[in-house]
């Protein structure tokens, strides 16, 4: 029984640091039709930024909110002056973000080594909690509760302000867009900054659960292109549901059938593909 | 050739409110406006008229920035606007109702009028969301109701009071009245000819004939991309032989 709790409480954990990630890039995706290729290395250079940052701060939130505010800035910089001269050029940038992913992954290997670097538990959270008998780690409950608060804090900026609107009516008809006077081009800086910062605060804050190490990027972009398919491009909804339920999938998947985790992670993303394009939510009510 | 070399070098009058001025326009290599040219003057409609294929949702999609002339000039109140982005092209005042509404259909009415909100200095009695919804009552009723959820009247209105949301000094319309109802083109016409009465200048793109020359003073009409008629409302009105040869009316 407790393996079932502890496995259910790693599935919303992993959930919730997935939608942080799968926030963004669909956001990035909806708006900008970028599949940006370098989010798992915004995610990877968060936790290492974050490493950096607790040897000096020693305090998890701090390091997550100036980890995902640096890797904001340098988001926002590739924004600026690369990816915008690529509209429309579709290869171009599979191109550059794929090839940043790689630069910032050998820049990393640089500074932080070849060694995974383990991330401290943030005091108060690092001992399990007992709730009806079972011993739930209090820490994955943290991440959880973030998740869940980033999701209502984004739902409530994309639903009820007028930037909100002004991105949605972006991925609506983005030439209608441009042609009614909404600033395409200040929304695409601030949509890609949003989504690299939620990145990079999602690598430090999974730091106590995944360590810090080589390759982290390129484990997790898969699971975000999953959560997004799954979800439907541009739908924050989406996101939401597909991380949580790609999260349970992946986690029991390789607790159970370790051999075949691959296959039925990547099956229901086939089926939804071939029956369902748009996946969960696509293209209705963002 | 020599008379499209004088209008394109001629400057347009003072009070032109939009002067397209020699425009070349192309989707790749395929060549669809030649040379176009005309003026509109403040406060006055000009219906752009011409068969289907002739080159009108081009001329407009030159205009708002969608296409940018490949070469020739346009003019906003004398400023030229040929080479800025849509976005910038409507800050400078072009408001612009497409053909085919398009409007935001997951936004609720209420945010497809909210995003397109812009102030411009010098408008006397500026556009609100209560006075485009005073000129469509049925928009109040369904302000939260998503625009994809509405009429193709409803959405014809909402593309309008839209493009008024942002105080627009010149207005470009698209075949608003485009697979409507009889009962909604007359409602979709009073309304073109109360922003005329207050003053709005406007490019009126129309293939309902009788429409588009009972709101228009001014009248251009395209064939195969090019200006084949540029003059007063009354000059073609009565007209049958060039309303025959360009827009197939008998
Ligand atoms: N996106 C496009 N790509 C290529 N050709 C186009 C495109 N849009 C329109 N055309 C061509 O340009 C010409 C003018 O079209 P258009 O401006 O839509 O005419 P109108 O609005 O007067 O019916 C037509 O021959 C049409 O086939
Ligand atoms: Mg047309």
């Amino acid at each position: 029984m407790q393996f079932w709790v502890i496995q259910t409480l790693n599935s919303l954990a992993l959930g919730g640091l997935l939608f942080l990630l799968a926030a963004g890039f669909s956001l990035i995706f909806g708006l900008m039709r970028i599949a940006n290729l370098t989010h798992g290395a915004y995610y990877m250079l968060g936790a290492y930024i974050g490493v950096s940052i607790l040897k000096v701060i020693p305090n998890l939130w701090v390091a997550a909110l100036l980890g995902g505010l640096t890797v904001a800035v340098f988001g926002g910089l590739v924004e600026r002056f690369i990816l915008r001269k690529l509209a429309g050029n579709e290869l171009g940038q599979v191109l550059v973000t794929l090839g940043f992913a790689y630069i910032i992954a050998d820049f990393c290997l640089v500074v932080w080594g070849g060694d995974p670097i383990p991330v401290p538990t943030p005091e108060g959270l690092d001992s399990p909690i007992e709730i009806a008998g079972f011993m739930f780690p209090a820490y994955r409950l943290a991440v959880v509760a973030i998740a869940l608060a980033t999701g209502v804090a984004l739902y409530l900026l994309m639903e009820r302000t007028r930037l909100g609107a002004m991105i949605r009516a972006g991925v609506d008809d983005m030439q209608m867009a441009r042609a009614v006077g909404i600033p395409v081009s200040r929304l695409f800086t601030i949509v890609f900054c949003l989504g690299s910062a939620l990145a990079g605060a999602g690598g430090i804050l999974g730091g106590p659960i995944m360590s810090a190490y080589p390759g982290l990027d390129f484990d997790m972009l898969p699971l975000a292109l999953i959560v997004v398919i799954l979800g439907g491009v541009g739908s924050l909804i989406g996101a939401f549901v597909g991380s949580f339920i790609i999260g349970f999938v992946y986690t029991f998947g390789i607790a159970l059938f370790p051999q075949f985790a691959y296959v039925i992670l990547f099956l229901p993303m086939i089926v939804v593909i071939a029956f369902r394009p748009r996946g969960l939510f696509g293209r209705q009510v963002a | 050739m020599v008379t499209e070399g004088l209008t394109r070098l001629a400057t347009p009058p003072v009070n032109a409110a939009l002067a397209v001025s020699g425009i070349n326009a192309l989707y790749g290599d395929s060549h669809v406006l030649h040379e176009v040219s005309f003026t509109l003057n403040s406060g006055r409609v000009l219906a752009l008229l011409g068969r289907n294929g002739a080159g009108k949702t081009t001329c407009m999609s030159s205009i708002i920035g969608f296409l940018p002339p490949r070469d020739g000039e346009i003019r906003l109140f004398g400023e030229t606007i040929t080479r800025l982005s849509p976005e910038a092209i409507s800050r400078k005042g072009i408001g612009f109702v497409p053909q085919g509404r398009r409007v935001f259909a997951s936004l609720t009415v209420r945010e497809n009028l909210d995003v397109a909100r812009q102030s411009r200095a010098g408008v006397a009695v500026p556009w609100t969301l209560d006075r485009v919804c005073d000129l469509f009552p049925r928009l109040r009723e369904r302000l939260h109701q998503h625009a994809g959820s509405l009429s193709g009247g409803e959405q014809q209105m909402l593309a309008i009071a839209r493009a008024l949301m942002g105080n627009p000094r010149v207005l470009l319309m698209d075949e608003p009245s485009e697979g409507l109802a009889p009962l909604i083109v007359t409602e979709v016409g009073r309304t073109i000819a109360r922003l005329k009465e207050a003053g709005q200048s406007i490019v009126l793109v129309e293939q309902n004939l009788k429409l588009a020359l009972d709101l228009a003073d001014d009248v251009v009409m395209l064939n195969t991309g090019r200006v084949v008629f540029s003059g007063g409302v009354d000059e073609v009105r009565n007209n049958e032989a060039l309303l025959t040869q360009h827009l197939g009316v008998f």
